[in-house]
């Protein structure tokens, strides 16, 4: 009996040192506000160029915060935060499978991890259903419902389904298997290679696509983001909004975009010649316990999830070469971000360089850590590590060398990503060059 | 995903089932189910219907739940919606039922999984705000001078799918990591998917997996209206509706299970339930049979067709169709065999808990399991039958109302 490929594939596979299957990234597709695609955003950010502007999608009078990096030129019909969440996926998703030359057009050969923003009704959509003049005189969630079952609205229900976005998705790539969908807030991105990751070293697959996309700049998002004092209030110029690490950093700018990559067993796809564009060799999580928007005090989480990535791909601090910052311009993450980071990486940490992709394109939310596993990938296949603009006045008290303003050339073989998320879900994951 | 069942000799850890939370319209814990299902006197339960105050909707409504039993502190309880209560309160006692509750080191080293649909709103500011802009005139909403007024920030969190999550790692101190899924009844099966196959395959030990749903929302029944998923004439059991065109019933539950490897429930004493064999899902594109052939290639991989002794079946059906005549046409059907194992719509007696509705399935087979009994007859229509067999194994269905299909097999731990 001829053996199947798998089978040949597990006797002289690569295994890590902990004896688990080398999980490699074959594909990379992203879109932000800096443009669509790899080559387009990866030059904008070296060239330190925010994508940062103001809002013109809704008006904004009256708000304390209105800049974003909202993503214009995609406009879905009919719009909606999921309508523009899944079209940037299939761009971010199309251009990472491309990238990889895997499966055939419209089969993928493993399963979906995605990550979407909530599916739920807008103002324009409840408006709409509020204005049915249906002659039952009724008000409030009565009349919605009235003009609910009427069934004249069942288009919206596209917009109302979580399965949604991933059914999208799984039909167009033709992904295996039931897709997934999952959320861990802002850490979503990197929950969603994570689970890829875990997925492969199983055995389970021998390959993944991981999607993190987010749509959501509309008004309600704004004004909760700006309730929970959480949003920069920078203004002028938009470009100056997003000010990671800096002392007079006073919030997150929210922004919209995608990151998709193709995860594959290493073996596998080196035997089928893909070109190895880096290694997921770890990811690492830990809850907070103590409030829904602030981490312990003592860092507690962040430290665990740092420390559990580095574990999980075994690595040393010292190995760390570059750490693509969470870094959202809040002064609480930072702080926080930093405190953790001295915690686990001591006085390495004075040699490590760390930049915010976010002090260019906003915080993507929901895609922040697929984004940002992206660009960890160009700066070890580059060697260009981007860096971290509007960092006129720094923080006496963090001490961190955040490639301020102006890009930089380094050897780059290890590069920790961190992802920290409201609700207190933490996620680090630690990429890596090809082995040699 | 799919992938290959763990089951025995599968060179997997076993896992055991060795705490379950369930909350419901029936009651608060094991007890309460077991009793109000009819496990001892196999007499039909009555469902608990509310009918009038989301007319034309029946819903199922929660039992009371005195909060302070979960949730001690009232600054947590004030920072989340019903939907948190129920799902927070319901982790509790599947903490306490395996016994990790208060256990500091255990509960830091716990895994969270939860699903998750839309967290809720505030239905009375959305309905203010409605009735401003109407008086405003045609146009947009003036929402930049409405919503910041109206909205409270603690509500928005109140709506962040991954607080329930959230509140529970803060409320009940489970930590080691944090993931929620979603996607409606996939949700749920993700959920225990996954925290079966982390246990499986060693990656961790203890796993708290599950989720909640508040059926008693207007903002939840608009969703799913708009979709024209809800049953909206008087209670029917699941099987009965499809000659009204189907529908689901909604029901407020709550249901959380810790999943935990053999050699670590056994190094600390913990007494299980019963164990998670297997646990499939695949995704159909829903056209004419669709559905059933992808449950019957799941089912078939967890329970050899002809080797039905001993076989009970929890079926997840929403009562929407045509899925749930698809379910009960393979369920019915020589698919599996010739002999008939007893099948029960949970949904009829709990309501539809959408992304609860798969964990709720699994804790009543692991009750059912532990109990050495099964649940008599929830229909009236006959199609389900009495047995007085003891089932040594249990499959859980789930067909997803719209996407999805999902397959957990459960056994007895002699």
């Amino acid at each position: 009996m001829i053996p199947r490929i798998h089978e040949v594939f597990s006797r002289q596979e690569l295994r890590d040192s902990k004896k688990r299957p080398v999980v490699a990234i074959t594909g990379i597709g992203v879109i932000t506000a800096l443009g669509a695609g790899v080559s387009e955003n990866w030059r904008a950010l070296i060239a330190g160029r925010s994508g940062l502007r103001r809002i013109t999608r809704f008006p904004t009078d009256g708000l304390k915060s209105n800049v974003a990096g909202t993503v214009d030129y995609i406009v879905p019909a009919p719009a909606s935060s999921v309508s523009r969440s899944v079209a940037m996926a299939i761009e971010a998703a199309s251009e990472a499978i491309v990238q990889a030359r895997i499966g055939s057009p419209g089969r993928f050969p493993g399963p979906l991890f995605v990550a979407t923003p909530p599916a739920e009704l807008e103002w324009a959509h409840l408006l709409q259903l509020y204005g049915v003049n249906n002659g039952s005189g009724s008000t409030g969630y009565s009349q919605l419902l009235t003009a609910g079952r009427s069934g004249r609205w069942s288009h919206l229900r596209s917009t109302l389904r979580f399965a949604s976005p991933a059914e999208i998705l799984a039909v167009r790539f033709g992904t295996q298997g039931q897709p997934v969908t999952l959320c861990t807030a802002c850490a979503s991105g990197t929950s969603s290679i994570q689970l890829g990751m875990e997925a492969i070293r199983r055995g389970a697959a021998q390959s993944a696509l991981c999607i993190g996309a987010d749509g959501t700049v509309h008004p309600e998002g704004m004004i909760r983001f700006s309730l929970l004092s959480a949003l920069s209030t920078h203004n002028d110029p938009p470009e100056k909004a997003s000010r990671p690490f800096a002392r007079d950093r006073n919030g997150f700018v929210i922004a919209e975009g995608a990151g998709a990559l193709v995860l594959e067993n290493y073996s596998v796809a080196r035997a089928r010649g893909a070109r190895i564009l880096g290694i997921v060799s770890g990811c690492g999580e830990k809850a907070d316990d103590y409030h829904r928007t602030r981490s312990r005090p003592d860092g507690t989480a962040m430290i665990g999830a740092v420390q559990n990535a580095l574990d999980d791909a075994a690595v040393e601090p010292e190995e760390i070469d570059y750490i693509n910052a969470h870094g959202t311009g809040t002064p609480e993450n930072d702080r926080m971000e930093h405190l953790s980071l001295r915690a686990v990486l001591g006085d390495r940490l004075d040699r490590t360089p760390i930049s915010s992709n976010k002090s260019m394109i906003g915080h993507t939310l929901i895609a922040a850590g697929a984004v940002e596993a992206v660009f960890s990938l160009m700066t070890i296949g580059t060697g260009t590590l981007p860096p971290t603009i509007n960092h006129d006045v720094p923080d006496p008290e963090i001490e961190l060398d955040v490639v301020p303003n102006v890009k930089r050339e380094g050897k780059v073989r290890n590069v920790l990503s961190n992802s920290f998320g409201f609700g207190g879900q933490n996620v680090c994951a630690v990429f890596a060059a090809e082995p040699q | 995903m799919t992938a290959m069942p763990m089951t025995n000799g599968g060179g997997g850890r076993e896992v055991w089932v060795t705490g379950i939370g369930l909350l419901s319209s029936l009651g608060e814990g094991l007890e309460a189910h077991w009793t109000q299902l009819g496990g001892d006197t196999q007499l039909a339960p009555s469902p608990v219907i509310e009918a009038a105050r989301f007319a034309p909707y029946p819903v199922h409504p929660m039992v009371a739940l005195d909060l302070n039993r979960q949730i001690p502190r009232r600054s947590d309880q004030r920072q989340m919606e019903a939907w948190q209560h129920i799902g927070v309160y319901a982790a509790g006692l599947a903490l306490d039922d395996a016994g990790i509750k208060g256990d500091a080191a255990l509960s830091s080293n716990t895994h969270l999984v939860v699903a998750a649909g839309s967290g809720e709103r505030d239905t009375e500011v959305d309905e203010r705000i409605l009735e401003l802009a109407k008086a405003c005139g045609e146009g947009d909403l003036p929402a930049n001078e409405i919503l910041p007024s109206a909205l409270r920030p603690t509500l928005f969190l109140a709506q962040l799918s991954n607080l329930l999550a959230g509140n529970v790692s803060i409320v009940h101190n489970v930590t080691a990591s944090s993931r929620t899924f979603m996607g409606e009844e996939m949700a749920g099966i993700a959920a225990i998917e996954n925290a079966v196959r982390r246990v499986a395959s060693g990656q961790v030990a203890v796993v708290l997996a599950g989720g909640a749903l508040n059926a008693e929302r207007n903002d939840l029944l608009l969703n799913f209206e708009l979709g024209s998923m809800l049953w909206s004439r008087p209670y029917r059991a699941t099987w009965e509706r499809s000659d009204e065109g189907g529908g689901f019933v909604p029901g407020s539950i709550g249901a959380f299970l810790v999943l935990e490897a053999r050699d670590h429930a056994e190094a600390r004493g913990a007494r299980p339930h019963a164990r998670i064999t297997g646990v499939l899902s695949d995704r159909s594109d829903r056209t004419f049979g669709a559905a059933a052939s992808s449950g019957s290639r799941l089912i078939t991989r967890l329970v050899r067709p002809g080797d039905l002794a001993g076989l009970a079946v929890l079926s997840g059906a929403s009562g929407v169709e045509p899925v749930t005549g698809d379910e009960l046409g393979l369920l019915t059907s020589d698919a599996l065999g010739s002999i008939r194992p007893p099948i029960r719509a949970y949904g009829t007696a709990l309501g539809h808990g959408v992304e609860a509705h798969f964990p709720a399935g699994v804790a009543l087979a692991a009750l059912a399991l532990s109990k050495g009994a099964f649940y008599p007859p929830l229909d009236a229509a006959g199609i389900e039958c009495p047995t007085l067999a003891k089932p040594d194994r249990i499959l859980v269905t789930g067909f997803g109302h719209w996407r999805g299909e999902g397959v957990a097999l459960l056994e007895e731990i002699v």
